[in-house]
């Protein structure tokens, strides 16, 4: 498939900063997947593993590669929930919101989080340090309700036990 | 690779494992991993290197035990399982290898939980290392396979399948062999063949398990699929939020691969296939066929009117079979004991097992796998283990954002496709939410209405329109301001929404706000005449809910 304006013989682009030895990652999946506009998600999955998010440097980098519009890349990457066009914060904490976990009391979780530092779902504290997320379901229905701190993945939290783990970031929380 | 060299591979597995005449296996799956049970094998595996124990331990890590909460879990070959094990505890299990178990650490294995269940898709979940192809080899794996490469024609395959009356276990139920039939009848230069793995369902978590426990299996289901209707490349489109599922999947592929059960001129003959992985990336509306396909070419996963139905032009445009992984997972079973024993277990109309993943209000949660037929009683009190802190009963949920809540009289009916969906539910992918008093059902139908809100891809008016306009109905009952006329409206919403949404994600997202309608009513009257929510959830202040 040949985009137009691009042609087909188009020159070999150069990532944004072409000195980041990250973008070989970048360009070895790429690679792998043939160039080809199928790869687009893949590539992007690979971009944010990389990168931690997608922005908007990057997005054109990978249209441009896969010969696809810009529009496209960031229809897709802002189509699907896992894909973040922010950096996250030092710290991550995922409020799991399956139906198990809200039901046993995931909402009060992330209230306590919304009072102990001001963001809700999806924002990062002013000073970067803690990003809240929320999760559709992690299917750790087993350990309702689930927190992810970081990568570690913690079972029955109660909303005393999440302040702990937060104070241990965030020492001025109280 | 041939079946007499598959069979030496079990052989000088099983004399292996014979060596040793104790074995600890620790669950490596995702629940028990959240609780440090890798922390636990490393702890037995050190212990176990500075102890003699006589005839030999071998410490393996296997997949789901099905008893979730309660992980950490270690079972023995002894039939002793134990569990919330720590590290601490290491030592004293395999000192008692020879002596009477830990009584401390025990789970009673002689209850209804691990009694009532009928294990066909769990039956290696457990017992094998997922990520040693030689194990899932001594326990008879890829047998089916070699069966239908050296002794039968794709047609007998597809009739086997038929004859056990398997249907899809995504949720909707459609015959698998008739499926099956109508790809490899299908005219195309090239076929494909694609696993959903996308398991969107909040609630569910049935399929991570099956592939985190026993990989192998839902490849050589897909194999035997492949090899029935011609297709010669596959995808599992698999969520990404399922690291350890994506992980183990590519050691699987890459150790067939390696043994020649999966690429070109599969075990000497002219059948070849290979499989890729293809990671989701949130969206729920993926589960669809349609969409997912899209997804899978790399666009953004928007579903498109059927027909043409993905059995004539699905991936790149070409014939594609689409099955969910616990479908695929039935395979091997079916094939090697026959479609009429597969048919002999369930109900009349929905044949052999299910999988259902409990969860929510009730004392056992974790994964079964009952026959079909079993009544919805049986599952929360035999299995499950009835309602903790000596509340009340009030709904399971089942099929989730697309399913229904189903009150105390439904308690007794058989669990099958049919009776859910008369009972205003489905049978889903086989989430199971139990529900006591202290969740209130118009909140429960909010949360599914928000989910369903934000997951709808916004290509058909009716559901990108209608989610929203619901949603906004169901914030003001919550907030016990909505006037009665609004009831009338999210009742024709509900309607419309039904008959008018482009695919299943817009025609099923009443479903929980109509089934609870038509069971907890008086719920709904109470938040909009008297302005009281009965279970105490809707309109509680942050200070309150705090405790």
């Amino acid at each position: 498939m040949v985009t137009p304006g691009i042609g087909a013989d188009f020159a070999k682009p150069t990532p944004p900063n072409s000195s980041d030895k990250r973008w070989k990652l970048v360009d070895a999946t790429m690679r792998r997947l043939g160039h080809h506009s199928r790869g687009l998600i893949e590539t992007l999955h690979t971009v944010q593993e990389t990168f931690g998010y997608l922005d908007e440097e990057a997005l054109r980098y990978v249209a441009v590669s896969l010969r696809v519009p810009f529009s496209r890349a960031y229809g897709v990457a802002t189509f699907y929930a896992f894909f973040t066009l922010k950096p996250a914060g030092e710290h991550t904490c995922v409020v799991c919101m399956g139906t198990a976990c809200y039901i046993k009391g995931a909402p009060q979780l992330l209230n306590g989080l919304k009072k102990d530092l001001g963001v809700g779902p999806g924002q990062t504290t002013p000073d970067g340090q803690i990003s809240v997320l929320t999760a559709r379901c992690l299917g750790s229905c087993g350990l309702a309700p689930a927190v992810v701190y970081d990568k570690e993945v913690a079972g029955k939290v109660t909303p005393q036990e999440l302040r702990n783990r937060i104070t241990k970031w965030k020492p001025h929380v109280s | 690779m041939s079946p007499e060299e598959l069979e030496q591979i079990a052989e000088s597995e099983r004399e292996k494992q014979s060596g040793f005449q104790h074995r600890v296996n620790v669950c490596v799956a995702a629940g028990c991993q959240s609780c440090q049970s890798e922390a636990v094998k490393t702890a037995l595996e050190k212990e176990l290197a500075g102890k003699q124990i006589s005839g030999g331990c071998q410490v393996k890590g296997v997949g789901c035990m099905g008893l979730c909460s309660e992980g950490p879990l270690v079972s023995t070959n002894r039939g002793v399982l134990y569990q919330k094990v720590t590290e601490s505890d290491a030592g004293l299990i395999l000192d008692s290898l020879d002596a009477n178990p830990v009584e401390r650490l025990i789970c009673r294995t002689d209850v209804p939980f691990f009694e009532r269940q009928k294990k066909i898709v769990l039956e290696n979940s457990g017992n094998i290392d997922p990520e040693r192809i030689e194990d899932y080899i001594a326990a008879a794996g890829y047998t089916a396979l070699m069966q239908v490469l050296t002794e039968m024609t794709p047609a007998q395959v597809i009739e086997e399948v038929s004859k056990s009356g398997l249907r899809g276990r995504g949720g909707a139920g459609y015959p698998t062999g008739l499926k099956w039939s109508t790809v490899a009848k299908a005219v195309g230069g090239r076929k494909y063949l694609i696993c959903n793995a996308d398991e969107g369902d909040p609630g569910a978590f049935m399929d991570r398990s099956v592939l985190e426990s026993d990989p192998h299996r839902v490849l050589e289901g897909m194999l035997i699929g492949a090899y029935a209707v011609g297709a010669s490349e596959g995808f599992i489109y698999v969520r990404a939020e399922y690291p350890l599922a994506i992980k183990r999947l590519k050691i699987a592929i890459r150790q067939a691969e390696r043994l020649g059960i999966l690429g070109t001129n599969i075990c000497g003959t002219r059948f070849s296939f290979r499989i890729d992985l293809r990671l989701g990336a949130g969206a729920f509306v993926c589960g669809e066929e349609t969409a997912l396909i899209a997804s899978v070419e790399g666009k953004r996963g928007t579903p498109r009117p059927r027909p043409p139905y993905p059995a004539q032009e699905g991936l790149f445009g070409e014939p594609t079979l689409i099955n969910n992984v616990e479908t695929y997972a039935n395979i091997p079973p079916i094939i090697r004991n026959g479609g009429a024993w597969y048919a002999k277990i369930g109900t009349e109309k929905s044949k052999g097992t299910k999988v259902f993943a409990l969860a929510g209000r009730i004392a056992n949660t974790g994964l079964v796998e009952v026959p079909m037929g079993i009544t919805l009683r049986e599952i929360v009190y035999d299995i499950g283990g009835g309602i903790p802190e000596g509340k009340k009963y009030k709904a399971v949920q089942t099929g989730g954002p697309s399913g229904g809540c189903l009150p105390e009289e439904f308690l007794d009916m058989p669990v099958d496709y049919e009776n859910l969906s008369k009972a205003g539910s489905i049978m889903g992918s086989g989430g199971m939410i139990v529900m006591d008093e202290s969740s209130c059902m118009v909140d429960v139908a909010k949360y599914f209405m928000d989910f369903c809100m934000s997951e709808s891809c916004g290509k058909c008016v009716p559901c990108r329109v209608g989610t929203y306009q619901m949603n906004r109905i169901l914030e003001a009952i919550t907030r016990h301001e909505a006037s009665p006329r609004e009831i009338d409206q999210l009742q024709e919403l509900a309607e419309l929404l039904k008959s008018a949404s482009l695919c299943g994600l817009g025609q099923s997202a009443p479903n929980p706000v109509i089934s609870t309608m038509r069971y907890f009513g008086e719920e709904y009257k109470a938040h909009v005449e008297g302005h009281t929510c009965p279970a105490g959830v809707c309109g509680r202040n942050d200070e309150e809910s705090e405790r």
